[in-house]
């Protein structure tokens, strides 16, 4: 039964994929003009001049000419190849140039998530049974604030904090020394000690509301009958609680992986120029206003598909968390 | 079906003493006493019913024992003496433990919970965890009180399941709650509080969730573990054809005191407390037909047919899935063919699952049909089929035919005032606004006894009846000529049950009106109904006159149900032959 749901979910995925892909590319044709449209401006704005023949060949040659679907056809047939095109602004494949940046972020965001989880569900539960204690209202305070709180705010906050009083530089996610080495295990440890601040700096905001999201869902359980029962078979009360109520409790918490983890990385942005970390957001940026559309669509399509990753994931741990998922 | 004096009784002992005892909440207004100076006693194979009606405190006493109160409620007063030496558990030495001394959330107070006492709930599919297997949830009973591996744990809640009688208990040790029946999760329930073979059982309305078919035997199945293992029951109930049924000794709470206490046959013979005479009437006055509607059939003629359904089905989830594989539907209801007679009240009765609410929705027209015809005549004498209308042309239609539900706490928007609820059939379909609006929804509040001060107040601040009579007050708004109430008695108490019935032959009287009620219980249709069809399986088994059908039913299935209900009276106990019905071969090839 499980097997078969999870086999379901993964080939409903397959579809999907396509139709997100084919948004994806209408979305970064969209703007009107192209990479060679704005080439050519950047170009005249500097005093050259730019010879027509040559656009027109340029637009030949990168088949920027095509109707949209044949264009869509020739990027998406190659990205099934893992050949995502070539970079006009770079002149590089895009492969090369985002996969380390996307690496990065999908580990910083990984990161974030299990930062986020593993403070926010200890406090959701501590505020759902102690309701309306003294902790319960300070937590509640804390993480209005949390919530209220742009990222970057908390970024620069900390930074300045940093530097004045610790003289500290927490920017970037390596020391200098490691900034364009290989990747080694020093390097590794070097990510490690930088990794956290961006971690506390992003996860605060989501850490907030999944308090908040595990307090409440927590409350709809503590008074159900399944509790009563459990208590009157001589259960210890935090046995009780962690074995019935925070069990199904977990249940809405679990399906926020989906959406939690595209919306770290995309929400990343601000806070990683703020930062200068060596992620996707900022690249993706310069990206798009430079129209360089094969570079963009790699990111926009990648980011599209962690999304698809994570409703997949938080699916299938929907399903093993709770048995009555796993029938239609 | 044994009597209750050939009961087996070994020792005639008390195990559990109850002095005084007072439970409170803690409210803004003050503390509010649920359990005012309580004192019970239960006897080693006996059974004691608790008695009264919703908010009489009879629930908050029986957790009041296992210290079980949800906050901000607490045991403040009083004594609760758990005999040991008394039960089989305990030794010969005296020892007798005050468990009102105990902390809640003491080790002390856990090891008599599920041991020397257990307790079962009233709604079994949410007394269950949803999430955790039955053999899981039966298993943890025993391996909290008792060192016993898992296997071992294992293998004795087999046996459980299968002193349950639950069918196949090998396999189905390992379902999950919701793949269970409700009669099936009860008996889960019984066995995970019998795990430890506990000297005292609390059962709080434990059948009350149930089919009155499963009622019968959730009852004979308590007994018979009661008589073999000679264990004290304290039941709860609020249905005086189970107390009558099961009890050796009653105790009638109501706003928690105990207002009377004795044995079965004093106090259903003679009933000293006025309140317990009440009670005790008002089942009575519902097992027969309301002399009120006899004397209205006798004055108005019941005319011709109003609402009349033609070989209608309704098929659920029959569709063309992924991969191409097809999902067999579920046919709710199947090649119904019903009348209702303008002026008359048309009872539908069957069990969970029978199909009769659908028939209602299909009947309405809320829900499409698959096949069939629902014929619809207007007050003007037309008629019109209206399976194949679309939501635009059931506009007048929908006016006519009104609904009154079940739940009274559900079924009213607890963010509009009882105005505005009144007031939305009547603008939804422009029938009036302004004063004349506000005149009206008085008028109708007057109609359901109802001061029109309630216009501006909000559902919360009504009681269950009151709330039910502004459902009714909502459903004759639009002046319609159809009613379909659908079990809208059911979540009330027995008292204002025959209230709220009398209220709507009265407006029955004054409108003009033609009910269908949908009821599981064959006492309320018996008092409310002319005709009566009788629903098993999504089909209509037998229909007839009210009287006619309960005293000479024809089909094996009604029979079945007749024989299930009990009769508020011991001195019937066991005398009716219970029957129990399973669709026969032939019925079988014919679907």
């Amino acid at each position: 039964m499980l097997l078969n749901y999870i086999l379901r979910r993964i080939l409903w995925a397959i579809p999907f994929f396509f139709a997100v892909s084919l948004i994806a590319f209408a979305l970064i044709s969209a703007p009107p003009g192209d990479y060679l449209t704005t080439f050519a401006a950047t170009l005249a704005q500097s005093g050259d001049m730019v010879d027509q023949a040559r656009l027109d060949a340029l637009r030949e040659r990168y088949g920027l000419d095509q109707p949209f679907l044949i264009k869509y056809w020739r990027w998406i047939s190659g990205v099934i190849q893992g050949d995502f095109g070539i970079s006009f602004e770079w002149q590089q494949p895009v492969s090369q140039l985002i996969g380390e940046r996307m690496a990065l972020s999908v580990t910083l965001a990984l990161a974030t998530l299990i930062f986020t989880w593993a403070v926010a569900l200890p406090i959701g539960i501590y505020s759902a049974v102690r309701k309306y204690s003294v902790g319960d209202y300070v937590i509640t305070a804390v993480g209005f604030i949390g919530l209220a709180t742009p990222n970057f705010l908390v970024a620069l906050v900390l930074m300045y904090i940093a530097v004045v009083h610790f003289g500290a530089d927490v920017s970037g996610l390596f020391s200098p020394e490691y900034q364009d080495a290989p990747w080694s295990w020093a390097k590794l440890a070097d990510l490690a000690s930088h990794i956290w601040i961006p971690v506390i700096i992003l996860g605060t905001s989501a850490t907030a509301s999944l308090v908040r999201i595990m307090r409440a869902n927590l409350l709809d359980e503590l008074h159900k009958p399944y509790v009563t029962t459990a208590r009157a078979k001589g259960l210890s009360e935090f046995h009780l609680i962690m074995k019935y109520p925070v069990r199904l409790a977990l249940n809405p918490f679990v399906s926020t992986i989906g959406w939690a983890f595209p919306q770290l990385i995309s929400g990343a942005v601000i806070t990683a120029f703020v930062l200068s970390l060596p992620t996707a957001g900022p690249m993706l940026l310069q990206a798009l206003l430079a129209q360089d559309m094969y570079l963009a669509g790699a990111f926009i399509l990648l980011l599209c598909c962690l999304s698809i990753v994570g409703m997949l994931v938080s699916d299938i741990l929907l399903a093993l968390i709770d048995p009555r998922i796993r029938y239609r | 079906m044994e009597k209750a004096h050939m009961k087996a009784s070994t020792n005639d002992e008390t195990v559990l003493e109850v002095k005084n005892l007072s439970t409170a909440f803690a409210t803004r207004a003050g503390s509010f006493r649920a359990v005012d100076d309580v004192s019970i006693e239960l006897k080693a194979g006996k059974t004691l019913c608790v008695v009264g009606e919703s908010g009489s405190g009879k629930s908050v006493m029986s957790r009041s024992i296992l210290q079980i109160v949800d906050p901000p409620g607490r045991v403040i007063d009083g004594q609760i003496l758990l005999h040991r030496h008394h039960t089989a558990r305990g030794g010969a030495t005296e020892e007798t433990i005050d468990l009102a001394q105990l902390k809640p959330k003491s080790a002390a107070i856990r090891t008599i919970r599920g041991r020397d006492i257990a307790m079962i709930f009233q709604e079994p599919m949410s007394s269950l965890s949803p999430v955790h297997r039955i053999g899981d949830q039966i298993g943890e009973a025993i391996r909290l009180h008792e060192h016993v591996s898992k296997r071992e744990a294992r293998d004795r809640a087999v046996e459980l399941l299968r002193k349950v009688e639950i069918p196949n208990p090998e396999r189905t040790i390992d379902s999950y709650p919701f793949e269970y029946s409700g009669g099936m999760r009860q008996r889960a329930m019984i066995a995970m509080a019998l795990a430890c073979n506990p000297s005292i059982l609390i059962a709080d309305e434990p059948t009350t969730a149930l089919d009155v078919t499963i009622q019968a035997e959730i009852l004979a199945l308590i007994r018979s573990l009661q008589e073999s293992s000679d264990m004290a029951v304290l039941f709860i109930t609020h249905d005086m054809g189970v107390v009558a049924e099961i009890a050796d000794e009653i105790a009638v709470m109501r706003y928690g005191k105990v207002v009377e206490r004795g044995d079965v046959y004093s106090i259903f013979e003679t009933p000293q407390h006025p309140y317990t005479q009440r009670l005790l009437s008002s089942v009575r006055e519902l097992d027969r037909p309301s002399e009120r509607r006899i004397a209205m059939r006798a004055s108005r003629e019941i005319g011709a047919p109003c609402l009349v359904a033609q070989g209608v089905r309704k098929e659920f989830g029959s569709a063309h899935g992924f991969l191409g594989l097809k999902y067999r539907g579920f046919m709710a209801v199947d090649d119904v063919d019903l009348e209702l007679r303008a002026g008359e009240n048309l009872g539908v009765v069957g069990e969970s699952g029978s199909g009769k609410t659908t028939l209602g929705r299909c009947l309405q027209r809320v829900h499409n049909v698959t096949s069939g015809k629902i014929l619809y005549t207007d007050r003007h004498g037309a008629t019109t089929d209206l399976a194949p209308l679309n939501d635009g042309e059931l506009r007048e239609p929908w006016r006519d035919i009104r609904t009154v539900f079940q739940d009274p706490f559900g079924s009213l928007n607890p963010r509009m005032t009882v105005g505005q609820i009144i007031a939305e059939p009547l603008v939804m379909n422009r029938l009036a606004k302004g004063n004349e609006l506000k005149e009206r929804i008085a008028e109708l509040l007057d109609l359901v006894g109802l001061p029109s001060s309630a216009m501006e107040r909000y559902p919360h601040a009504f009681s269950g009846g009151q709330r039910q009579r502004i459902s009714i007050a909502r459903a004759i708004a639009p002046n319609p000529r159809v009613i379909i109430a659908d079990e809208a008695t059911s979540a009330l108490d027995v008292s204002i049950r025959t209230q709220i019935l009398d209220l709507l032959l009265d407006i029955q009287e004054r409108l003009d009106l033609s009910f269908i009620l949908i009821s599981h219980d064959i006492a309320v249709i018996r008092y409310f109904c002319d005709r009566i069809a009788v629903m098993y399986r999504g089909r209509i088994v037998e229909t007839g006159e009210t009287e006619t059908v309960c005293k000479a039913p024809e089909h094996p299935y009604t029979r079945s149900l007749l024989s299930a209900v009990p009769v508020a009276d011991p001195r019937r106990r066991g005398m009716t032959e219970r029957f129990r019905y399973h669709e026969g071969q032939e019925e079988h090839l014919n679907s």
